[in-house]
């Protein structure tokens, strides 16, 4: 039974999708509700059994490699899936309020929400280079058109730039993976290894594609440039989607190929220049955050700078870095998806998510400005809540290395986070007169003000819950124990 | 022991941050039953403390650890320093909870004002009990991020302007405090506060890396304990209402600051290491010029709130002062003074609180002849004021004596002086207050409406009375001088 939970977390979303297409508008929101339950339920029973029994392999069909195509979940496979299912449970949860009731745009959005969670469960248990761009694919083909869901005319224009990137980042990964084929004659992770580092020339060619078309899809500076207008203009389930798991789920790719395929052949150099991108991307994703006007775009300009901190893994690469980072993504994602979610909780009261405009909000939605509030602490970085333990790894990781740098980067970049973070909430509070809200829409339905808060809540209880993730998460691989 | 009874420092924790969820949720409507959390949640806490004060007299160890990565624990643990602090925490918590409901009485957002006030003393509590410099520092932090929706309680411009403030002093000490202890963590691995420390092997090789770390955990600590020059935010924090800047400002932010600094003194460095690096003496200098500075500055103050602040800035590096001179007398008085300048300074801004509140008295010069219309208030102003000072046999005199003491004790007779020059600057600064409101014909025209409402002048009355009762019955046992006399003959081995 164990070995199929794999094969049932993909494809119970996967045919859940498809046949939510084809039933339609009807089909909302009982079968929808059914799918995400049956998921998440399989999904956890799945990182269970990791937890308890160690890695799980499984040849789909029974065919062995090369030929097979191989299913694998180890403890990075297991964090990153717990992260993606707890978080897509919510959301689905969330949705319920918000797209629960039945017409077509709301089936298309189930359909498809259904479709991306299957394709990230895949790419999350895939064992090889092939299967793992088939599903990056599945992602961003059915992410693209969510975007779509929030109305026509607000989105199209940054649907598209988002495709084109996303297209341009598959082209420059498959030219890898063929450049991989070429090389090593095999695509599964576990064998490709040593005929990419034995490869000379070509190996490298391999990898640098391999490396820059995962960047692209990421939204690492510079390749960030899609990212604010979708994420900040889809719906705000969609929106915590993205941001939460989406880009970071090619995160995770790079991380995977990182440390095994290429483990071999990566140059300190190449390091030290992702580290040197990720404190970019840390300074220049807060600072555009801080300038914002729009409440949804703070947001997901805040999602440019703390992909940032997953860089400064690879500088370091250590095992409290690798701890630090994969620990800084299950924070950051739980954390985000609040902001998002409690970001369109204001959006739906006030109509628009105007900073300046917005005043006087903990009265009307306490929740969720608590929610924001509390996600905030994470994101910030500070204590008790992920993003400080996180925080605390790759700062204990800088100094253990000898790169204090880092360390610098790391700091300033808290600072940064508080400084837009406190905006927001500055405006929530403020009791001045001056542009008030003209017409209060509805007070967002129960369902969508808890989600967004047991989220933020989550993203606090994760600064206590360190010891059983980074057990399930185990060590750097390759290296000693 | 049973693993509940030794879990204490859990439930104590537990009470106020149940407090503050139960307060939320029961939100702006359900006032009585918001008012029956507060008060039945305070009146627990301080069963609880009792209990521990009484375990730990007769020895009990109360240790609670949560591992959080290899090596990284959350500790909460309540020795005889601990409960100092904690106990005074909940006794002027439960005090200052009667105080605001009253204070608050008409006011809007009082479950958001709750809420946030029971969380901060959860957070003053974790800093009481915390094992570690890492545990100390995850409730250091909650506590910044507990009092900003307090001190921006009022929503104004102006207020939000003074939050800010309030953040970047906070938060930048934060930032530097996380380095100090991930530096510290790095070079000597994680330790847990031990009487004496346990840096000593590392003072010989390592000398210049332990002061570079010393001055970061002290700048630190030392920015929530107003040390000049990091000092700038207490003043501007008083735009927040009184129950705030009393129990908050006067006692547990900057107390917080004070208690971090005897932690790392004591219980990380140890007092031998801090004076074989030269660190005491130092940190002596900078403690001697903050009194000196907030006493000077708080002259030229026109308004009762910050010469209050500016008092405060002054009287909490006592605290600083004493730790800092390393003579077991002069650790008494110091020690001593973080119970005793709570209660004082406390008593002093509900007094504060309570001029304001019934007639909208501000400036100093509106104090004229208040005497008359409000004698309670003004009588307990007037024991704070001298306790202030350091008139015997009231509490403040008792800290100086000891003070005095210790820097003969170890030598630093220039301390003297400073205790002297204080107390004369003390005397200008308040006593015009005194004989502003007893002596100078009346200044306000409002109608009178008699002394302050029972629920501000019974707390205040209280806090009032206590500031002298420590003082007098200093000598015995159980009295703040007592439990003091017991830490300093468990930190020092004697």
């Amino acid at each position: 039974m164990t070995e199929f939970l794999p094969v049932l977390a993909v494809f119970i979303p996967l045919l859940g999708g498809v046949l939510q297409f084809l039933m339609g508008p009807r089909a909302v929101p009982v079968w929808p509700m059914v799918v995400s339950g049956a998921t998440t339920v399989c999904a956890l029973a799945l990182v269970g059994s990791v937890t308890n029994q160690g890695d799980i392999q499984h040849m789909l069909g029974g065919w062995e490699a090369p030929l097979g195509i191989p299913l694998r979940v180890d403890g990075l496979a297991a964090v990153m899936l717990l992260l993606n299912n707890v978080v897509g449970g919510l959301v689905s949860l969330y949705a319920l309020g918000a797209h629960g009731r039945s017409g077509a745009v709301n089936s298309h959005f189930w359909a498809l929400w259904l479709l991306l969670w299957g394709s990230l469960n895949a790419l999350f248990v895939s064992g090889d280079l092939f299967n793992l761009y088939v599903a990056l694919e599945l992602v961003s083909l059915s992410a693209i058109p969510l975007v779509l869901v929030a109305g026509p005319r607000k989105t199209v224009a940054a649907a598209l730039n988002y495709l084109h990137f996303a297209l341009f980042g598959s082209l420059v990964y498959l030219a890898g993976v063929g450049l991989t084929y070429a090389v090593a004659g095999s695509l599964d992770l576990t064998l490709i290894a040593g005929p990419l580092a034995e490869g000379g020339p070509a190996g490298h060619m391999a990898a640098a594609c391999l490396i820059v078309g995962v960047l692209i899809k990421a939204a690492i500076v510079p390749f960030h440039i899609w990212l604010p207008a979708a994420h900040g203009n889809a719906p705000a389930a969609v929106s915590a989607v993205l941001s939460a798991l989406v880009v970071k789920s090619c995160m995770y790719l790079l991380l995977r190929l990182w440390t095994e395929p290429l483990a071999g052949i990566t140059v300190d150099a190449a390091a030290q220049l992702l580290g040197i991108i990720g404190a970019a991307a840390i300074g220049y994703g807060s600072v555009q955050a801080f300038r914002q006007e729009r409440l949804k775009l703070v947001v997901a300009y805040s999602t440019v700078a703390q992909l940032g901190y997953m860089l400064l893994f690879f500088p370091m690469a250590v095992a409290t870095a690798w701890e630090g980072a994969v620990y800084h993504g299950v924070a950051h994602g739980v954390a985000k998806a609040a902001l998002f979610l409690a970001a369109g909780n204001v959006l739906l009261y006030v109509g628009h998510d105007r900073l300046r405009e917005l005043r006087g909000l903990d009265r009307p939605l306490a929740l969720s400005v608590f929610a924001f509030a509390l996600a905030g602490v994470s994101i910030m970085g500070l204590p008790p809540s992920g993003g400080f333990i996180a925080k605390w790894l790759l700062l204990s990781a800088a100094l253990e290395t000898g790169q204090w740098w880092w360390a610098l980067v790391l700091i300033v970049g808290g600072f940064l986070a508080a400084a837009y973070i406190f905006r927001v909430l500055r405006y929530a509070f403020l009791n001045a007169p001056g542009p008030t809200i003209e017409i209060e829409g509805p007070v967002p339905p129960r369902l969508m003000s808890w989600t967004a808060l047991l989220l933020g809540v989550l993203s606090i209880v994760l600064g206590f819950t360190t010891a059983p993730i980074l057990g399930l998460l185990g060590g750097l691989p390759g290296a000693a124990p | 022991m049973s693993t509940l009874y030794q879990a204490m420092p859990l439930w104590v924790l537990l009470i106020s941050l149940v407090t503050a969820v139960a307060v939320f949720i029961a939100g702006e409507k359900w006032q009585r039953l918001r008012t029956a959390f507060n008060l039945s949640g305070a009146v627990l806490k301080l069963v609880l403390v009792a209990i521990m004060l009484w375990g730990v007299d007769l020895g009990h160890t109360f240790v609670v650890h949560l591992p959080l990565l290899p090596g990284l624990n959350l500790v909460l643990q309540a020795d005889a320093l601990a409960l100092l602090f904690m106990s005074l925490s909940a006794v002027l918590w439960l005090v200052t909870t009667v105080y605001a409901i009253a204070y608050l009485e008409r006011a809007p957002d009082r479950a958001r004002f709750f809420g946030f006030f029971s969380l901060c003393v959860t957070a003053t509590m974790g800093i009481a009990m915390a094992g570690n410099l890492f545990t100390f520092f995850v409730f250091y932090e909650l506590l910044t991020l507990a009092t900003w929706p307090l001190v921006i309680h009022r929503g104004t411009d102006k207020v939000m302007v003074a939050g800010r403030t309030y953040l970047h002093y906070t938060l930048g000490g934060g930032a530097v405090f996380l380095l100090g202890i991930v530096l510290l963590y790095h070079l000597a691995g994680p330790t847990d506060f031990v009487a004496g420390g346990e840096l000593l092997h590392l003072g010989e090789d390592h000398a210049g890396a332990l002061t570079a770390i010393f001055v970061l955990l002290i700048i630190g600590v030392g920015v929530k304990a107003a040390i000049v020059p990091l000092h700038g935010w207490l003043p501007t924090a008083m735009v927040a209402p009184a129950p705030v800047s009393a129990l908050l400002h006067a006692v547990a932010v900057v107390k917080a600051g004070a208690f971090g600094i005897v932690r790392v003194v004591h219980d990380v460095y140890g007092v031998e290491l801090v004076q074989q690096l030269h660190l005491g003496t130092a940190l002596a200098v900078v403690a001697s010029i903050t009194i000196i500075y907030g006493s000077l500055r708080a002259i030229w103050q026109t308004d009762l709130k910050r010469r209050l602040a500016f008092s405060t800035v002054s009287q909490v590096s006592y605290v600083a002062l004493g730790v800092a001179m390393g003579s077991p007398l002069a650790t008494i008085g110091g020690l001593v003074h973080l119970v005793h300048q709570g209660l004082m300074k406390i008593t002093l801004f509900f007094c504060a609180g309570a001029y304001a509140e019934t007639y909208g008295i501000h400036a100093i010069r509106e104090l004229d002849g208040i005497g008359r219309r409000m004698p309670w208030t003004t009588a307990m102003f007037t024991l704070g004021a001298f306790g202030m000072i350091g008139v015997p046999p009231l509490a403040g005199f008792i800290s100086k004596w000891y003070l005095g003491l210790g820097a003969v004790d170890a030598h630093q007779y220039w301390v003297i002086p400073v205790l002297l020059g204080s107390t004369v600057l003390n005397a200008i600064y308040f006593l015009p207050l005194l004989h502003r409101a007893w002596f100078r014909p009346l200044a306000i025209t409002d109608k009178d409406r008699g002394e302050a409402h029972p629920g501000l002048l019974w707390p205040t009355v209280f806090t009032g009375l206590s500031a002298m009762g420590v003082g007098l019955l200093a000598a015995f046992a159980w009295s703040p001088l007592g439990w003091v006399e017991l830490i300093v003959v468990r930190e020092y081995g004697l």
